[in-house]
């Protein structure tokens, strides 16, 4: 059955079924691969994109009740975005990296949405967002980096 | 050696979420309970007392884990038949759908989504700290049932509305495979509640 995407401001028509998680259509058919597998039951979070600005889980999210505009972290943009990468980048948070598109579609809308956010502000926003590497110190010093760096 | 380390991590978390999955999918539903029909209360002469029984019976749905786990004493909810605190951890938030950046609908949609066994609804939230019944006796839930500072400023008639025709009240009787449904039906709830207004919604002692 064709079901029409919203990706990244650009329309696509996929063929699948109607229960296909979101995830697979961003993947298999659309071709974009940042958004990672982990779970499939939402307990990991590395699917993670946005819907209508609002961080979903793609793997859990059937494309038929897709109504907004999807956003994956190859569109990722904007200064909340660009603080986040570059606060990632100074402060070394990837190690194996598989997580990290999820995790930073997280910290982006945690900014968005609460630009100076306490420790506990970023632990509530992020904990479903699992790291195998267990680099949860540096995201959240990470954050509040982005945050300083926004300020003003 | 990191490496390795890294790898048994790596495998470990792998096998970690296989289990959850496979163990989700093959969790059987329990079968629902009952309620009696309201007719079944006539027995009972004295209004006051029959008011009351009819509110008891009730409480087989209000203090069912599909209620109760989203009507939590904390901020955090509760997720299973087990009752388990919800994971990952969430909370209620300022308007009931969670924190910001990590609102109910990161992860419930408008249904459920039976392959990954996450539930859902339109109105998926947790219930306001004021309508908290979790850990309270069915007397208490009652006097807080009744209490329009407590309710959501809901007089009889309304009550019976949202009871009645609320999607996420009628969710506790489709919570998708997995998770056993409250007792009856909403149709049979929903006249419980009718009934006990019209004798007096008397509360249990």
């Amino acid at each position: 059955m064709a079901h029409t995407l919203s990706v990244n401001g650009r329309s696509h028509t996929v063929d699948v079924d109607a229960d296909t998680p979101l995830l697979w259509a961003i993947r298999d058919n659309i071709g974009l691969t940042g958004t990672k597998f982990g779970c499939g039951v939402a307990q990991c979070g590395a699917c993670t994109v946005w819907i209508d600005g609002q961080p979903v889980r793609s793997c859990v999210t059937p494309v038929s009740a897709v109504e907004g505009k999807v956003t994956t972290i190859e569109a990722l943009e904007g200064k909340e975005a660009r603080a986040v990468q570059a606060a990632w980048d100074t402060i070394d948070v990837p190690q194996c990296g598989y997580c990290q598109s999820g995790q930073v579609m997280s910290a982006v809308a945690l900014l968005k949405e609460n630009p100076k956010p306490s420790d506990r502000d970023i632990d509530l926003a992020m904990n479903g967002n699992i790291c195998r590497c267990a680099t949860y110190a540096r995201i959240r010093t990470a954050i509040h980096a982005a945050a300083r760096s926004l300020e003003g | 050696m990191l490496r390795q380390t890294a790898l048994a991590a790596v495998a470990g978390l792998g096998l970690a979420l296989a289990g959850t999955a496979i163990t989700t999918a093959q969790t059987p539903t329990p079968p629902a309970g009952t309620l009696r029909p309201v007719e079944s209360f006539q027995s009972i002469a004295q209004r006051e007392a029959r008011s009351a029984a009819i509110f008891t019976e009730m409480g087989k749905v209000l203090q069912h884990p599909r209620c109760v786990n989203c009507h939590p004493a904390t901020e955090r909810p509760r997720q299973t038949d087990a009752q388990r605190p919800h994971q990952p951890l969430v909370v209620r938030g300022k308007d009931g759908h969670g924190a910001p950046g990590m609102a109910c609908s990161t992860c419930h949609g408008k249904e459920n989504f039976d392959p990954a066994r996450v539930p859902g609804d339109g109105h998926w939230a947790l219930a306001p700290a004021s309508m908290a019944w979790e850990g309270k006796t069915l007397g208490q839930i009652c006097e807080q049932l009744k209490d329009p500072n407590r309710n959501g400023s809901r007089d009889m008639a309304a009550l019976i509305k949202h009871v009645a025709e609320d999607s996420l009240v009628g969710w506790a009787w489709r919570p998708g495979p997995g998770r056993q449904p409250a007792p009856g039906t909403q149709d049979q709830f929903g006249a419980l509640l009718k009934a006990w207004g019209e004798t007096g919604a008397v509360c249990p002692r």
